[in-house]
């Protein structure tokens, strides 16, 4: 079935139940990818994947779900029985309510969608890949973490009010991990993962020069003191700490008590005035990019924190109704609907006279920490609590000279991080997450093993 | 429930399959394989959330599909879909015969049918009308946010149920066909506890497998107090200071560092990455003489308990450490092709959408005959790990995790509370200084991902001491 055929056999099968309010969305995607072992094929995947999530609003207008792979006829009436039942404990306190915004317009970019290279040459590029990065320093001694895959989706959302609204595209990903080897020492990992709307947007000798300089890098190596440092973040782990604390701008967290702000926290000032974050799910360098959410809201572009104060919340369509605000555009269909920003983007605002531009990661020759990239986020972030305990790959500056740090971790406070920028780079960095400049913060704590 | 309706030249769950399997399979065969895998799955899931005093979430699912794998020389093709036809699984079959680029097909397999039934599920199909319902499930788990209530600082509180039901059919050219039924239940309790500008949170979770009536066993209030208590405890605590110290790490979920930083390079995926420092130490030693340690399959209604692997093995007990000499790895199909290691019955995925790896059961830490008093009264100056958080292990073995609940030690004697710890270093080094083992080993259930995706799998350990360790903090 299409999605133009699914929509009416659910409007179908609704009739038939007499359930006269749903919505559901699905996504049909397919998959190829490759992996390679020392120039042999190790792995060819293929896969075809279909989910529906479908909702019910019985007659006291509370919500069921229920989520299929089977999108047969007979699947689709079942899981509207599922969801049906499942609405006798639909949620009383905070009723769900189509999107108000689910019937406007979209903003559908280019359609860069690419067709499929197949997985000969998939995995004829990734064979190459791993010979050159192998090739690139004989301390490299294997690519134990490697891949090459394309993916092609469909992205659907429907509603018995009318709304129905759909897009396609295909994404494409590269992953080299490199191990190296020198002997007495300990061996050291790192690599590199870039994206394309189809495998021939991807910069493959980029991500070979990445992977090898960063595991080169990182050969010689010692262990840091541990002591509070002047620390430079790189754009990706700037960007991997702001998501990890998204929460701060999260109204379903706030409302579920999860997150350091609160509903009256608009407003209040996290941080140097200098710095301003941005949600932008449809920016042009966001691969992933989606016109729309979970609830059918489409997608734009919102400001978090405008001059170091909080701006805006990210909402659903319940979480928006409980603010008296919009919808926008961050909802995830669920039974609880979830709330989670798309593509961040942090800048340097025009307020930027106290900062000490000094502080440059190319050319500053005073001490400090590079945190390259954050680790084990899942782990040593609490991020109702507000701290974090982060391993990292990094690097201890000195006099204009870098060494790379064995084993260590940076901890903190995300407010007192925040609080503590002390240089906002000009230049911005695309990486896969979003966008940012080098953030340069005082006085954090690391932990090593000297 | 398991049983779709289903069409003629289809799989039907519940029903004899082995004339169309064999038929896919000596399709396969008959284009060149070496070996061909179906494994087949039908699932019915459901969770229920409890928030403060009310139900906020309650999402079944349902699904079916198929994975297909296939073997030319050391090589593997895996195609997944979720079309149960003939026709959807012959392409399947295809697809991954042209991706391995098999175009010799004189040089045959010899596929001579599939054996008799292994049928692990008979006594398993009464289970879905056993299981609680979601009324029964909400009005306990209601009751559980309930006695989490105990004073006003305790801003959030969270119950949560999952119940998944998988029906599988394993089938392959070496003759396997079995079939069984998987339940896996699990609870959890969470709370933040907040007053002024301190805030602390508490977790637990408790999970079993093939025990339907387990949920309606479990102990919400003791669960209730656990969380309270430990919630309570950090509440105030200051940030540990950071060092090199002797550690005690609690039973039950402190086993989490073994199977995080030990379990998983025994896994024989990591000697086929050669990213695992025991990779040529097999009957050597690699930890004290005091530890040994086991990854098995088979204790009843442990979560990472199972009747049958996702290969069609049955789950066998591996003594993986025993005295601080590395004995065996823990392997699949695909490990013993490439790795030379014997199925251990370990080959385990989330679902069809993933090929089978190697992966770990219920993994622990044997134990010993010290009590927990005799491994805090040997340290004058270091740190208690009652509730370990999650962690990690990077590409090079060195890990790091989080410490949820911990104290410290004074003289022998646990003394004040302190939060923000981390535990960091690297396998083949703490494995070493592990140097007594309590006489308390308790397990407890975990989600572990990795390469097949996130299965259920239970840690633990007894109480142990671990000499000298990197302690993250402030």
């Amino acid at each position: 079935m299409n999605s133009k055929e699914i929509t009416a056999q659910i409007s179908k099968a609704a009739d038939f139940l007499n359930l006269k309010k749903w919505d559901y969305g699905a996504s049909f995607t397919n998959d190829y990818s490759v992996q390679v072992d020392k120039g042999e094929a190790k792995q060819l995947k293929a896969s075809q994947k279909q989910i529906l999530t479908l909702r019910v609003w019985n007659e006291s207008n509370l919500v069921g779900i229920t989520t299929t792979s089977d999108i047969s006829e007979s699947g689709i009436k079942k899981a509207l029985n599922l969801a049906n039942i499942a609405s006798d404990f639909g949620n009383k306190n905070e009723r769900t309510e189509f999107s108000p915004l689910s019937k406007d317009p979209i903003e559908i970019k280019d359609a860069k969608k690419r067709n499929p290279v197949g997985i000969k040459k998939l995995l004829t590029i990734l064979r190459e890949a791993e010979v050159k990065l192998l090739e690139s320093h004989e301390s490299i001694k294997s690519v134990p973490y490697n891949g090459l895959s394309e993916s092609f989706y469909e992205r659907v959302y429907a509603n018995s009010d009318g709304a129905f609204r759909s897009y396609s595209k295909s994404q494409a990903a590269l992953y080299l991990y490199a191990r190296a080897e020198e002997k007495n020492k300990k061996p050291r990992s790192s690599g590199s993962v870039k994206l394309g709307y189809g495998v021939e947007d991807i910069d493959i000798d980029s991500c070979i020069n990445d992977a090898s300089n960063k595991t080169i890098s990182h050969l010689n190596y010692s262990s840091i003191k541990t002591d509070k440092y002047l620390i430079c973040f790189s754009p990706e782990s700037f960007l991997t700490i702001i998501n990890a604390f998204s929460s701060m701008f999260n109204a379903r967290s706030i409302l579920d008590g999860v997150s350091l702000s609160n509903k009256n926290s608009i407003g209040e000032k996290l941080s140097t005035e200098a710095l301003n974050i941005y949600d932008d799910g449809l920016h042009e360098k966001n691969i992933s990019s989606s016109p729309f959410d979970g609830e059918g809201t489409p997608t734009k572009r919102l400001c978090l924190i405008n001059k170091g104060k909080i701006e805006n919340f990210i909402h659903s369509e319940s979480t928006a109704r409980i603010f008296k605000t919009k919808p926008t555009g961050h909802a995830g269909l669920g039974s609880k609907v979830s709330v989670s920003p798309d593509w961040i983007v942090v800048e340097k605002s025009d307020e930027n006279s106290d900062l000490k531009i000094s502080l440059d990661h190319s050319t500053y020759e005073g001490e400090f920490v590079y945190i390259e990239e954050l680790n084990a986020i899942h782990a040593g972030v609490r991020a109702s609590q507000g701290s974090f305990s982060l391993p990292f790959d990094g690097w201890l500056y000195k006099k204009g000279k870098k060494i790379s740090i064995e084993s260590a971790t940076v901890a903190g406070d995300i407010k007192y991080l925040l609080k503590n920028i002390v240089n906002i780079e000009s230049s911005q960095e695309v990486t896969t997450s979003g966008i940012s400049p080098h953030i340069w913060v005082d006085e954090l704590s690391i932990t090593g093993d000297a | 429930m398991l049983s779709s309706q289903i069409k003629s030249n289809e799989i039907v769950f519940g029903s004899c399959n082995k004339d169309l399997l064999e038929e896919i399979i000596f399709y396969g065969i008959g284009l060149g394989a070496d070996f061909v895998e179906i494994f087949i799955e039908n699932t019915d899931n459901s969770s229920v959330l409890a928030e403060e005093d009310f139900i906020t979430s309650v999402s079944p699912s349902f699904g079916k599909g198929a994975g297909i794998r296939i073997f030319k020389e050391k090589k593997d093709g895996f195609v997944s879909t979720n079309d149960l036809t003939k026709h959807g699984l012959m392409r399947s079959v295809s697809q991954a015969i042209e991706m391995l680029d098999i175009t010799d097909n004189k040089k045959r397999e010899v596929f001579n049918g599939l054996n008799n039934h292994r049928d692990y599920s008979l006594s398993k199909k009464k289970w879905i009308n056993e299981v609680p319902s979601i009324h029964e499930i909400s009005e306990k788990l209601l009751v559980s946010t309930k006695s989490l209530k105990k004073n006003n600082k305790i801003i959030t509180r969270k119950g949560s149920y999952s119940r998944n039901l998988q029906e599988v059919i394993i089938a392959s050219s070496d003759g396997t066909y079995a079939s069984d039924i998987r339940l896996h239940q699990t609870v959890g309790l969470n709370v933040i506890a907040s007053d002024a500008q301190y805030r602390s949170s508490g977790s637990r979770r408790f999970g079993s497998s093939g025990m339907p009536n387990e949920f309606r066993l479990w102990d919400h209030e003791k669960a209730a107090n656990d969380v309270f208590e430990s919630s309570m405890n950090m509440l105030y605590a200051d940030y540990v200071d950071a060092g090199q110290m002797p550690v005690v790490l609690a039973n039950k979920f402190g086993g989490v560092i073994f199977h995080e930083a030990c379990g998983h390079l025994l896994e024989t995926t990591q000697i086929e990455r050669g990213t695992t420092p025991f990779e040529n130490k097999l009957n050597e030693k690699i930890a004290h003489e005091s530890v040994t340690a086991i990854d098995e399959g088979i204790s009843e209604g442990s979560f990472g308990s199972l009747s049958v692997d996702d290969e069609g093995m049955e789950p066998e007990k591996s003594v993986l450490i025993k005295d601080g000499i590395l004995k065996k790895f823990i392997s699949d199909r695909a490990g013993e092709l490439r790795t030379g290691h014997k199925r251990t019955g370990s080959g385990r995925r989330q679902n069809y959408s993933f090929a089978a790896a190697s992966r770990m059961r219920n993994t622990y830490i044997a134990k010993g005959e010290h009590s927990k008093e005799d491994l805090i009264n040997s340290i004058s100056d270091g740190l208690y790990c009652k509730s370990m958080g999650g962690g990690s292990v990077g590409a090079t073995g060195q890990f790091n995790f989080a410490v949820e609940e911990g104290y410290l030690i004074k003289n022998g004697k646990l003394t004040s509370p302190v939060k923000g710890a981390t535990l960091i270093g690297e396998a083949k080094e703490v494995m070493p200084k592990i140097s007594m083992c309590g006489n308390d080993l308790e397990l407890a259930p975990g989600f572990c991902g990795s390469i097949s995706g996130s299965v259920n799998v239970t840690v633990g350990q007894p109480h142990i001491k671990v000499d000298s360790i990197t302690v993250g903090g402030r």
